[in-house]
């Protein structure tokens, strides 16, 4: 029967995965990719699958996107996928990034600072020119650097308290309440900025951009300005319960973006600035950054600017962040519809007949 | 039949079942009314069935029966692969026969065959919001909810019948349960609206992405929006199965051959089967 053909079955669901598995794996001539080549060398795209998959696991992460062919946004998925079967203990407590090991520290909006500009790993000034040696496969090691300074310890001030300490920016005060937890959750609007942060610190990096790059054009701008990215170590401190006390349980890399905010004042708050806020796992510091302009931005409610730009509506924002979300609702289209059509067909062709039947002469 | 011994029995683990099922009590005392409960992420993609899937998961025990369909058809490559996914992480008996099911998963469709009392039939829901179309924004579909302030539909309904002479919707077509709440069906055609009114059967709804369940519990009134000089109509294809002669079931189109020729065919494959096989 033709029909059966489009009904696919079995047999078919099991040859296409077969068909995939063999494209995955490309020529069997060229030597396999293990998963520990992928996290050495491949490694800012482990870290966007960590931050957006929301699971801090390099070598998980690696195995995710060998699988994904090196579509991240289905190794995004298949992290969370796992990451939705692990047991949750609790929360940890807040990082505590003012005693990050930095490996980069950067303002623009003070020369100097105590602590110092370090420019640490960066593309930022690099020429984009298509490197033939790599392709060749003849690269030569890294000249080892000039000076490999120890990860700098100890306290390093944040920009942000400088200017609240003067009394120019608003200080972001802690609510103390419980944060909620956007996995466990049903997101809820007017949404907590615990909850919203969470919402941007997985969500999709592109979509972050764009938004944060509407606000520079003009839709809802805040003029920011970087007043912070460091990016480091962070220990991660949890109390277990059955202990009673807190304990260090380990050590992430983390980025985190402060931006600082023109703000013209208002009736109730006099002019001073404002800050947005942007931590991202991993070293992804073009997601910090957006981030933390669409965190400013989302401020507009709360400060009493007019809401006007998609950046600052909350709900349009935080309820399309969410990579995974998307790519399963807009891919969906492709799974079979055609009960809906065909009840679609039939109300076409009614209104048509109706037209043809009230109209004169017009039926083609 | 036993489950896969990695994982608990039917995927989830028990503390997110539990959740679930007091999402579900909750929405059965409530009919119609959306009840947002803590989604998980599901090794299938979003719009391919979460919330259905984490609802069954969680209903669902070792002597229940499942049958999945999507369009209506059991052998569709998502209900082939729900029903996989089912019959491997709980190892339940699964079925094509509707009379023979327990639990019934389903994508777009009710089936044909009337479901009687003790049956689950468990909806996958893309878009939980009967408003959403006219006002995007949760916040606000929840005061209307909250005011059973379902004006802007019936304006709705209304400029389709000023514009066309009747209602230009065809699936998904809002209906009012317990005289209370204004809900998705799903994307049912709305041939399928008339047969949840006082069905005997419970009707489960989940909507994974959007982190929603709801409910009709068995006899409860669920009628579809009309007006009493424009009464709610529903509609199929104006043909005959060609397999099995069906004149009162619902009907795909298909396509024939590049010269316009086309066919009608049940979109119930099982309810097709069980009308021809006793001739065979």
């Amino acid at each position: 029967m033709a029909y059966v053909a489009v009904k696919g079955g079995e047999a078919a669901i099991a040859n296409a995965h077969g068909w995939m598995a063999e494209r995955r794996r490309g020529d069997p001539e060229v030597p396999a990719l293990s998963t520990r080549q992928v996290e050495e060398q491949l490694g800012l795209a482990v870290d966007r699958v960590m931050a957006e998959g929301a699971c801090h696991d390099r070598g998980l992460a690696a195995l995710a996107i060998k699988q994904a062919q090196g579509d991240l946004i289905e190794a995004a998925f298949l992290l969370r996928a796992y990451r939705t079967t692990l047991p949750r203990f609790g929360h940890a407590a807040p990082l505590d990034t003012g005693a990050m090991r930095v490996q980069r520290r950067i303002s623009a909006v003070f020369k100097d600072l105590p602590g110092g500009q370090l420019l640490g790993p960066t593309l930022d000034y690099t020429h984009r020119l298509l490197d033939f040696a790599l392709a060749a496969e003849k690269e030569a090691p890294p000249e080892p650097a000039a000076e490999i300074p120890g990860d700098a310890a100890g306290r390093l001030p944040r920009v942000a308290d400088f200017l609240v300490r003067e009394g120019l920016m608003r200080r972001e005060a802690d609510s103390g309440q419980e944060p909620p937890d956007l996995t466990r959750d049903p997101p809820d609007f007017p949404a907590s900025r615990a909850a919203r942060l969470q919402n941007l610190a997985r969500g999709d990096e592109g979509f972050l951009l764009s938004l944060g790059y509407s606000t520079q054009r003009g839709y809802g701008n805040n003029h920011p300005f970087v007043g912070e990215i460091r990016q480091g170590k962070v220990a991660v401190r949890f109390t277990p319960p059955e202990l009673g006390f807190e304990i260090e349980i380990g050590a992430i890399t983390v980025t985190e973006c402060e931006m600082v905010n023109q703000f013209q004042g208002s009736k109730s708050e006099p002019a001073q600035f404002t800050s947005g806020y942007g931590l991202v796992l991993g070293r992804g510091e073009r997601k910090a950054m957006s981030m933390a302009l669409v965190d400013r931005a989302l401020k507009a409610g709360e400060l009493g600017e007019d809401r006007t730009a998609p950046a600052q509506d909350e709900e349009f924002v935080l309820m399309h962040s969410d990579n995974i979300e998307a790519t399963g609702f807009v891919e969906h289209l492709k799974l079979p519809h055609y009960v809906d059509f065909q009840s679609e067909l039939e109300v076409i062709r009614r209104m048509r007949s109706t037209a043809g039947t009230s109209a004169t002469g017009s039926e083609a | 039949m036993s489950h896969d011994p990695g994982y608990n029995f039917a995927y989830l683990d028990e503390g997110t079942k539990r959740m679930i099922r007091r999402t579900l009590l909750k929405a059965v005392a409530i009919p119609g009314h959306q009840v947002p409960f803590g989604a998980r992420e599901m090794p299938l993609p979003y719009g391919w069935g979460t919330g259905g899937i984490q609802v069954t998961a969680s209903i669902l025990g070792r002597d229940d029966t499942l049958k999945v369909i999507d369009q209506g058809a059991d052998d569709t490559t998502n209900a082939v692969s729900i029903r996989r996914f089912f019959a491997r992480v709980a190892g339940v008996r699964t079925t094509t026969r509707t009379a023979e099911a327990t639990v019934i998963q389903t994508r777009h469709r009710i089936p044909e065959a009337p479901l009687r009392e003790g049956q689950v039939i468990v909806y996958q829901v893309p878009m939980p919001e009967p408003l959403f179309r006219l006002e995007p924004r949760l916040a606000e579909t929840r005061r209307m909810h909250a005011l059973a302030d379902y004006g802007l539909m019936h304006v709705k309904l209304y400029e389709d019948i000023a514009r066309h002479g009747h209602v230009s919707t065809a699936y998904n077509y809002p209906v009012m349960v317990g005289g209370r709440y204004l809900m998705s069906p799903s994307p049912i055609p709305a041939f399928d609206n008339p047969k949840m009114d006082h069905m005997p059967a419970l009707q489960l709804f989940g909507a994974g992405r959007e982190k929603k369940i709801y409910a009709v519990p068995p006899y409860t009134s669920v009628r579809s929006l009309d007006f009493e000089d424009h009464p709610f109509r529903p509609h199929r294809a104006d043909g005959t199965c060609a397999f099995c002669g069906a004149r009162d079931s619902y009907l795909d189109e298909v396509v024939c051959d590049d010269q316009g020729s086309r066919m009608f065919i049940c979109s119930d494959t099982d309810y097709c089967e069980s009308r021809w096989e006793p001739e065979q």
